[in-house]
Protein backbone atom coordinates (compact mmCIF):
# COMPACT_ATOMS: atom_id res chain seq x y z
CA UNK A 1 0.00 0.00 0.00
CA UNK A 2 1.47 3.24 -1.46
CA UNK A 3 0.34 6.99 -0.21
CA UNK A 4 0.40 9.61 -2.25
CA UNK A 5 4.03 9.50 -1.59
CA UNK A 6 4.74 12.51 1.34
CA UNK A 7 7.79 11.87 3.15
CA UNK A 8 8.00 9.21 5.52
CA UNK A 9 9.10 11.03 8.70
CA UNK A 10 9.10 10.46 12.13
CA UNK A 11 6.61 13.15 12.88
CA UNK A 12 4.49 11.86 9.61
CA UNK A 13 4.18 8.24 11.39
CA UNK A 14 3.55 10.17 15.29
CA UNK A 15 0.79 12.22 13.63
CA UNK A 16 -0.72 9.13 11.83
CA UNK A 17 -0.36 7.02 15.03
CA UNK A 18 -2.76 9.52 16.59
CA UNK A 19 -5.56 7.58 14.71
CA UNK A 20 -4.61 4.01 16.34
CA UNK A 21 -6.88 4.09 19.85
CA UNK A 22 -6.80 1.84 22.83
CA UNK A 23 -9.75 -0.60 21.99
CA UNK A 24 -10.58 -0.28 25.48
CA UNK A 25 -10.69 3.15 25.71
CA UNK A 26 -11.38 4.46 22.20
CA UNK A 27 -11.35 7.94 22.21
CA UNK A 28 -7.43 7.96 23.58
CA UNK A 29 -4.38 7.43 21.04
CA UNK A 30 -1.83 5.59 21.63
CA UNK A 31 0.39 8.55 21.36
CA UNK A 32 -1.66 10.97 23.85
CA UNK A 33 -1.52 7.81 26.36
CA UNK A 34 2.62 7.84 26.16
CA UNK A 35 2.67 4.79 24.83
CA UNK A 36 5.09 5.48 22.14
CA UNK A 37 8.31 6.07 23.40
CA UNK A 38 10.01 6.01 19.97
CA UNK A 39 9.88 6.20 15.68
CA UNK A 40 12.95 5.46 14.15
CA UNK A 41 12.86 6.14 10.29
CA UNK A 42 15.09 5.07 7.48
CA UNK A 43 13.77 5.03 4.21
CA UNK A 44 11.04 3.35 3.77
CA UNK A 45 11.39 0.87 7.24
CA UNK A 46 10.46 2.25 10.42
CA UNK A 47 10.54 0.80 13.49
CA UNK A 48 8.73 1.65 16.37
CA UNK A 49 9.18 1.17 20.61
CA UNK A 50 6.06 0.90 22.05
CA UNK A 51 5.58 0.63 25.71
CA UNK A 52 2.85 -1.59 27.34
CA UNK A 53 0.51 -0.48 30.18
CA UNK A 54 -0.09 -3.31 31.79
CA UNK A 55 2.16 -6.30 30.16
CA UNK A 56 -1.10 -8.72 30.50
CA UNK A 57 -3.72 -6.46 28.70
CA UNK A 58 -5.26 -8.00 25.58
CA UNK A 59 -5.90 -5.11 23.35
CA UNK A 60 -2.00 -4.62 23.08
CA UNK A 61 -1.91 -6.84 19.93
CA UNK A 62 -4.76 -4.87 18.39
CA UNK A 63 -2.87 -1.24 19.08
CA UNK A 64 0.39 -3.38 17.46
CA UNK A 65 -1.31 -4.42 14.43
CA UNK A 66 -3.37 -1.13 14.11
CA UNK A 67 0.23 0.72 14.38
CA UNK A 68 1.86 -1.49 11.35
CA UNK A 69 -1.45 -0.80 8.99
CA UNK A 70 -1.21 2.73 9.74
CA UNK A 71 2.68 3.51 9.24
CA UNK A 72 1.98 1.05 6.02
CA UNK A 73 -0.53 2.95 4.57
CA UNK A 74 2.29 5.57 4.90
CA UNK A 75 3.82 3.98 2.39
CA UNK A 76 6.42 2.13 4.56
CA UNK A 77 7.64 -1.06 3.42
CA UNK A 78 8.69 -2.90 6.58
CA UNK A 79 7.26 -2.00 10.24
CA UNK A 80 8.28 -3.62 13.22
CA UNK A 81 6.86 -3.17 16.72
CA UNK A 82 9.05 -3.69 19.34
CA UNK A 83 7.57 -3.96 22.87
CA UNK A 84 10.01 -1.88 25.73
CA UNK A 85 9.67 -2.42 29.57
CA UNK A 86 12.90 0.40 29.95
CA UNK A 87 11.41 2.95 31.53
CA UNK A 88 8.30 0.91 32.67
CA UNK A 89 5.41 3.11 31.51
CA UNK A 90 3.62 4.81 33.90
CA UNK A 91 0.37 6.97 34.31
CA UNK A 92 2.37 10.15 34.23
CA UNK A 93 3.20 9.79 30.57
CA UNK A 94 -0.26 10.19 29.81
CA UNK A 95 -1.05 13.94 28.19
CA UNK A 96 -3.50 16.65 29.08
CA UNK A 97 -5.25 15.11 25.90
CA UNK A 98 -5.73 11.78 27.64
CA UNK A 99 -6.86 12.82 30.91
CA UNK A 100 -9.56 15.12 29.55
CA UNK A 101 -10.93 12.17 27.28
CA UNK A 102 -10.76 10.15 30.17
CA UNK A 103 -13.10 12.08 32.13
CA UNK A 104 -15.51 12.07 29.14
CA UNK A 105 -15.82 8.66 29.13
CA UNK A 106 -16.37 8.78 32.83
CA UNK A 107 -12.80 7.46 34.24
CA UNK A 108 -11.13 9.57 37.00
CA UNK A 109 -7.45 10.18 35.55
CA UNK A 110 -4.49 8.92 37.68
CA UNK A 111 -3.33 11.35 40.20
CA UNK A 112 0.90 12.23 39.82
CA UNK A 113 2.22 8.54 40.29
CA UNK A 114 4.55 8.45 43.74
CA UNK A 115 7.78 6.59 44.29
CA UNK A 116 5.63 3.72 45.96
CA UNK A 117 1.93 3.09 45.55
CA UNK A 118 -0.02 2.64 48.63
CA UNK A 119 -3.77 2.76 48.73
CA UNK A 120 -3.24 6.71 49.59
CA UNK A 121 -3.28 7.51 45.82
CA UNK A 122 -7.27 6.82 45.52
CA UNK A 123 -8.39 8.95 48.37
CA UNK A 124 -10.64 11.69 47.80
CA UNK A 125 -10.12 10.53 44.26
CA UNK A 126 -11.89 13.74 42.19
CA UNK A 127 -15.24 11.85 41.07
CA UNK A 128 -14.83 12.28 36.42
CA UNK A 129 -18.85 13.48 36.85
CA UNK A 130 -19.37 16.32 39.25
CA UNK A 131 -16.05 16.78 40.85
CA UNK A 132 -16.71 16.18 43.74
CA UNK A 133 -13.82 14.81 46.29
CA UNK A 134 -16.68 12.99 48.51
CA UNK A 135 -15.65 9.30 47.06
CA UNK A 136 -14.53 6.03 48.09
CA UNK A 137 -12.79 2.80 46.55
CA UNK A 138 -15.02 -0.14 45.81
CA UNK A 139 -12.68 -2.55 44.43
CA UNK A 140 -8.61 -2.12 43.29
CA UNK A 141 -9.76 -4.41 40.16
CA UNK A 142 -12.27 -3.39 37.02
CA UNK A 143 -13.07 -4.28 34.15
CA UNK A 144 -10.05 -4.45 32.62
CA UNK A 145 -6.53 -4.05 34.47
CA UNK A 146 -5.80 -0.60 34.27
CA UNK A 147 -9.14 0.34 35.61
CA UNK A 148 -11.07 0.00 39.59
CA UNK A 149 -14.22 0.86 41.03
CA UNK A 150 -15.39 3.96 42.75
CA UNK A 151 -18.69 5.48 43.93
CA UNK A 152 -19.03 9.00 44.31
CA UNK A 153 -21.17 9.91 47.34
CA UNK A 154 -22.12 13.43 46.11
CA UNK A 155 -23.71 12.70 43.19
CA UNK A 156 -24.11 8.49 44.02
CA UNK A 157 -22.80 7.44 40.56
CA UNK A 158 -20.28 4.66 40.04
CA UNK A 159 -17.13 5.49 37.83
CA UNK A 160 -14.03 4.05 37.31
CA UNK A 161 -10.48 5.04 37.56
CA UNK A 162 -7.07 4.59 35.79
CA UNK A 163 -4.85 3.13 38.14
CA UNK A 164 -1.42 4.93 38.59
CA UNK A 165 1.71 2.54 37.58
CA UNK B 1 18.15 -8.73 6.28
CA UNK B 2 20.10 -7.07 9.21
CA UNK B 3 17.80 -4.60 10.29
CA UNK B 4 19.66 -1.28 9.66
CA UNK B 5 17.96 0.34 13.31
CA UNK B 6 20.46 0.71 16.37
CA UNK B 7 18.80 -1.51 18.85
CA UNK B 8 18.75 0.09 22.42
CA UNK B 9 17.23 -2.74 24.65
CA UNK B 10 18.07 -5.66 22.68
CA UNK B 11 18.67 -8.72 24.38
CA UNK B 12 22.28 -9.59 25.29
CA UNK B 13 23.49 -13.06 23.84
CA UNK B 14 24.33 -15.38 26.91
CA UNK B 15 26.76 -17.84 26.38
CA UNK B 16 25.99 -21.53 27.56
CA UNK B 17 26.15 -22.66 30.00
CA UNK B 18 24.65 -19.28 31.48
CA UNK B 19 21.78 -19.40 28.46
CA UNK B 20 20.76 -22.39 29.82
CA UNK B 21 21.07 -21.90 33.38
CA UNK B 22 18.98 -18.30 32.88
CA UNK B 23 16.36 -20.45 31.49
CA UNK B 24 15.62 -22.55 33.90
CA UNK B 25 15.45 -19.32 35.95
CA UNK B 26 12.66 -18.17 33.79
CA UNK B 27 11.09 -21.29 32.93
CA UNK B 28 10.36 -21.61 36.74
CA UNK B 29 8.65 -18.37 36.85
CA UNK B 30 6.71 -18.94 33.83
CA UNK B 31 5.11 -21.92 34.71
CA UNK B 32 4.47 -20.89 38.01
CA UNK B 33 2.84 -17.75 36.26
CA UNK B 34 0.41 -19.71 33.73
CA UNK B 35 -0.92 -22.43 35.98
CA UNK B 36 -1.76 -20.21 38.52
CA UNK B 37 -2.96 -17.73 36.61
CA UNK B 38 -4.90 -20.74 35.40
CA UNK B 39 -6.09 -21.93 38.77
CA UNK B 40 -7.39 -17.94 39.62
CA UNK B 41 -9.43 -17.93 36.57
CA UNK B 42 -11.36 -20.87 37.85
CA UNK B 43 -13.04 -18.18 40.32
CA UNK B 44 -14.78 -16.96 37.20
CA UNK B 45 -18.19 -17.23 38.13
CA UNK B 46 -17.89 -18.37 41.42
CA UNK B 47 -16.22 -16.02 43.75
CA UNK B 48 -17.73 -15.78 46.83
CA UNK B 49 -18.92 -12.03 45.95
CA UNK B 50 -19.24 -10.02 42.76
CA UNK B 51 -15.96 -7.63 43.60
CA UNK B 52 -13.76 -11.26 44.24
CA UNK B 53 -14.88 -12.52 41.04
CA UNK B 54 -13.61 -9.20 39.14
CA UNK B 55 -10.57 -9.17 41.19
CA UNK B 56 -9.66 -12.50 40.64
CA UNK B 57 -10.57 -12.44 37.03
CA UNK B 58 -8.04 -9.34 36.80
CA UNK B 59 -5.22 -11.72 38.84
CA UNK B 60 -5.33 -14.35 36.59
CA UNK B 61 -5.15 -12.22 33.07
CA UNK B 62 -2.09 -10.42 34.97
CA UNK B 63 -0.55 -14.10 35.99
CA UNK B 64 -0.91 -15.42 32.32
CA UNK B 65 0.27 -11.89 30.87
CA UNK B 66 3.20 -12.26 33.01
CA UNK B 67 3.94 -15.65 32.26
CA UNK B 68 3.93 -14.94 28.90
CA UNK B 69 6.69 -12.02 29.49
CA UNK B 70 8.50 -15.24 30.97
CA UNK B 71 8.33 -17.10 27.82
CA UNK B 72 9.22 -14.30 25.55
CA UNK B 73 12.14 -14.41 26.95
CA UNK B 74 12.45 -17.80 26.93
CA UNK B 75 12.47 -17.69 23.22
CA UNK B 76 15.24 -15.17 22.91
CA UNK B 77 17.09 -17.62 24.25
CA UNK B 78 16.22 -20.23 21.88
CA UNK B 79 12.88 -22.27 23.69
CA UNK B 80 10.01 -22.14 21.62
CA UNK B 81 7.24 -19.56 21.56
CA UNK B 82 5.19 -19.22 24.40
CA UNK B 83 2.14 -21.17 23.02
CA UNK B 84 4.51 -24.42 22.38
CA UNK B 85 5.81 -24.15 25.94
CA UNK B 86 2.37 -23.45 27.07
CA UNK B 87 -0.15 -25.83 25.46
CA UNK B 88 2.59 -28.68 24.29
CA UNK B 89 4.26 -29.47 26.97
CA UNK B 90 3.29 -32.65 29.58
CA UNK B 91 3.34 -32.64 33.55
CA UNK B 92 7.14 -33.57 33.52
CA UNK B 93 9.03 -30.86 31.34
CA UNK B 94 7.03 -28.27 33.86
CA UNK B 95 9.31 -26.59 36.10
CA UNK B 96 6.57 -25.11 38.31
CA UNK B 97 6.41 -25.63 42.62
CA UNK B 98 4.22 -27.29 43.19
CA UNK B 99 1.94 -24.78 45.20
CA UNK B 100 0.37 -23.29 41.76
CA UNK B 101 -0.76 -26.91 40.56
CA UNK B 102 -3.24 -27.79 43.83
CA UNK B 103 -6.63 -27.43 43.10
CA UNK B 104 -7.92 -24.29 43.69
CA UNK B 105 -9.78 -25.55 47.06
CA UNK B 106 -12.27 -23.14 49.18
CA UNK B 107 -11.91 -19.80 49.27
CA UNK B 108 -9.40 -19.46 51.69
CA UNK B 109 -7.26 -21.12 50.21
CA UNK B 110 -7.16 -19.58 47.19
CA UNK B 111 -6.47 -16.34 49.07
CA UNK B 112 -3.66 -17.98 51.27
CA UNK B 113 -2.09 -19.64 47.92
CA UNK B 114 -2.16 -15.92 46.00
CA UNK B 115 -0.49 -14.23 49.29
CA UNK B 116 2.46 -16.92 49.27
CA UNK B 117 2.73 -16.58 45.90
CA UNK B 118 2.34 -12.62 45.19
CA UNK B 119 5.20 -12.33 48.33
CA UNK B 120 7.29 -14.70 46.61
CA UNK B 121 7.32 -12.93 43.70
CA UNK B 122 7.51 -9.58 45.21
CA UNK B 123 11.16 -10.66 47.44
CA UNK B 124 12.19 -12.47 43.54
CA UNK B 125 11.24 -9.11 41.48
CA UNK B 126 12.88 -6.81 43.28
CA UNK B 127 16.16 -9.03 43.58
CA UNK B 128 15.33 -9.53 39.53
CA UNK B 129 15.59 -5.89 39.62
CA UNK B 130 19.23 -5.67 40.14
CA UNK B 131 19.59 -8.47 37.62
CA UNK B 132 23.16 -9.02 35.82
CA UNK B 133 20.94 -9.43 32.76
CA UNK B 134 19.66 -6.34 31.47
CA UNK B 135 16.65 -7.72 29.30
CA UNK B 136 15.42 -9.57 32.59
CA UNK B 137 16.64 -6.71 35.12
CA UNK B 138 14.00 -4.30 33.01
CA UNK B 139 10.78 -7.22 32.81
CA UNK B 140 11.15 -7.68 36.36
CA UNK B 141 11.21 -3.25 37.24
CA UNK B 142 7.70 -3.68 35.35
CA UNK B 143 6.32 -6.16 36.45
CA UNK B 144 6.95 -5.56 40.07
CA UNK B 145 4.91 -2.27 39.28
CA UNK B 146 1.96 -4.33 38.58
CA UNK B 147 2.35 -6.84 41.05
CA UNK B 148 1.75 -3.88 43.51
CA UNK B 149 -2.24 -4.37 43.15
CA UNK B 150 -1.80 -8.24 43.74
CA UNK B 151 -0.39 -7.58 46.79
CA UNK B 152 -2.45 -4.73 48.13
CA UNK B 153 -5.66 -7.75 47.64
CA UNK B 154 -4.16 -10.71 49.04
CA UNK B 155 -2.16 -8.86 52.15
CA UNK B 156 -5.98 -7.37 53.03
CA UNK B 157 -7.90 -10.63 52.32
CA UNK B 158 -5.35 -12.17 54.87
CA UNK B 159 -5.81 -9.80 57.49
CA UNK B 160 -9.76 -9.85 57.24
CA UNK B 161 -10.50 -13.58 57.03
CA UNK B 162 -7.61 -14.30 59.51
CA UNK B 163 -9.41 -13.80 62.78
CA UNK B 164 -13.06 -12.51 60.93
CA UNK B 165 -14.92 -15.74 62.19
CA UNK B 166 -14.32 -18.99 64.16
CA UNK B 167 -15.01 -20.39 60.59
CA UNK B 168 -12.72 -17.89 58.65
CA UNK B 169 -10.35 -18.65 61.53
CA UNK B 170 -10.28 -22.05 61.04
CA UNK B 171 -10.20 -22.23 57.21
CA UNK B 172 -7.58 -19.63 56.86
CA UNK B 173 -5.38 -22.06 59.15
CA UNK B 174 -6.17 -25.07 57.46
CA UNK B 175 -5.26 -23.70 54.19
CA UNK B 176 -1.93 -22.01 55.70
CA UNK B 177 -0.95 -25.80 56.74
CA UNK B 178 -1.86 -27.10 53.42
CA UNK B 179 -0.26 -24.46 51.43
CA UNK B 180 3.11 -23.78 53.49
CA UNK B 181 5.37 -26.69 52.52
CA UNK B 182 4.39 -26.31 49.03
CA UNK B 183 5.16 -22.38 49.04
CA UNK B 184 8.67 -23.39 50.56
CA UNK B 185 8.70 -25.21 47.27
CA UNK B 186 8.98 -21.81 45.59
CA UNK B 187 12.84 -21.81 46.69
CA UNK B 188 13.72 -25.32 45.20
CA UNK B 189 17.43 -25.09 44.06
CA UNK B 190 16.93 -25.55 40.82
CA UNK B 191 19.91 -26.44 38.41
CA UNK B 192 22.23 -23.64 36.97
CA UNK B 193 22.04 -21.82 40.43
CA UNK B 194 25.19 -21.71 41.76
CA UNK B 195 26.67 -20.09 38.06
CA UNK B 196 23.30 -17.70 37.92
CA UNK B 197 24.79 -16.27 41.56
CA UNK B 198 28.59 -16.65 40.47
CA UNK B 199 27.53 -14.56 37.36
CA UNK B 200 24.93 -12.11 39.27
CA UNK B 201 21.80 -12.64 37.90
CA UNK B 202 20.13 -13.62 40.73
CA UNK B 203 20.79 -14.09 44.54
CA UNK B 204 20.45 -17.52 46.07
CA UNK B 205 17.25 -19.12 46.25
CA UNK B 206 17.50 -19.54 50.20
CA UNK B 207 18.82 -15.93 50.56
CA UNK B 208 15.02 -15.19 48.78
CA UNK B 209 13.55 -17.39 51.27
CA UNK B 210 14.56 -15.40 54.23
CA UNK B 211 13.60 -12.43 52.33
CA UNK B 212 10.05 -13.88 52.20
CA UNK B 213 9.79 -15.34 55.59
CA UNK B 214 10.83 -11.79 57.05
CA UNK B 215 7.87 -10.33 54.77
CA UNK B 216 5.00 -12.93 55.15
CA UNK B 217 5.28 -14.36 58.99
CA UNK B 218 4.75 -10.62 60.73
CA UNK B 219 1.35 -10.46 58.46
CA UNK B 220 0.36 -14.49 59.09
CA UNK B 221 0.71 -13.07 62.86
CA UNK B 222 -0.79 -10.07 62.81
CA UNK B 223 -3.79 -12.59 60.71
CA UNK B 224 -3.68 -14.71 63.99
CA UNK B 225 -2.46 -17.24 62.02
CA UNK B 226 0.37 -19.90 63.11
CA UNK B 227 3.16 -21.04 60.84
CA UNK B 228 3.16 -24.52 60.57
CA UNK B 229 6.47 -26.29 61.35
CA UNK B 230 7.08 -28.25 57.69
CA UNK B 231 9.80 -29.60 55.26
CA UNK B 232 9.30 -27.87 52.69
CA UNK B 233 7.93 -29.85 49.04
CA UNK B 234 10.06 -30.35 46.84
CA UNK B 235 10.57 -31.46 43.07
CA UNK B 236 8.38 -29.28 40.84
CA UNK B 237 11.59 -27.43 39.73
CA UNK B 238 12.73 -30.86 38.64
CA UNK B 239 9.55 -31.83 37.04
CA UNK B 240 7.92 -34.11 39.32
CA UNK B 241 4.68 -33.27 40.24
CA UNK B 242 1.59 -33.86 42.48
CA UNK B 243 -1.35 -35.78 40.37
CA UNK B 244 -3.42 -32.72 40.35
CA UNK B 245 -1.00 -31.22 37.25
CA UNK B 246 -2.13 -34.47 34.85
CA UNK B 247 -5.57 -32.97 35.75
CA UNK B 248 -4.93 -28.92 35.12
CA UNK B 249 -2.99 -29.72 31.91
CA UNK B 250 -5.88 -31.69 30.58
CA UNK B 251 -8.14 -29.19 30.63
CA UNK B 252 -5.72 -26.39 29.84
CA UNK B 253 -4.01 -27.77 26.88
CA UNK B 254 -7.22 -29.36 25.82
CA UNK B 255 -8.39 -26.60 23.05
CA UNK B 256 -4.95 -25.83 21.56
CA UNK B 257 -3.99 -29.99 21.38
CA UNK B 258 -7.43 -31.10 19.38
CA UNK B 259 -5.31 -30.28 16.30
CA UNK B 260 -7.86 -28.28 14.88
CA UNK B 261 -5.35 -25.50 13.62
CA UNK B 262 -8.03 -22.93 14.88
CA UNK B 263 -6.53 -19.38 14.07
CA UNK B 264 -8.10 -16.31 16.18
Amino acid sequence: MVSDGAALTREAVLTALEAVKDPEIPTVSVVDLGLIYEVRVNGDEVEVDFAPTFVGCPALHVMEREIVERIQALGARRVQVRRVYRPPWTADRMNERARQALRELGIAPPRPVPAEITLAVFERLPCPFCGSTDTRMENLFGPTSCRALFYCNACQQPFEAFKPL
Amino acid sequence: MASPFPKPNETVALPDPLREAVGELLLAMADDEVLLGHRDSEWVGHAPILEADIAMASIAQDEIGHAVLWYSLLQELGWPDPDRMAYFRDPPEFRNATLVELPKGDWAFTIVRQFLFDFAEKVRLEALMASAWAPLAEAAAKVRREETYHLMHSRAWVLRLGDATEESHRRMQAALEQAWPHALGLFEPTPGESLRVAEGIQPPEAELRARWEAEVRPILEAASLRVPEAEPVYGGRHGRHTEHLDALLADFQMVARSGLGETW
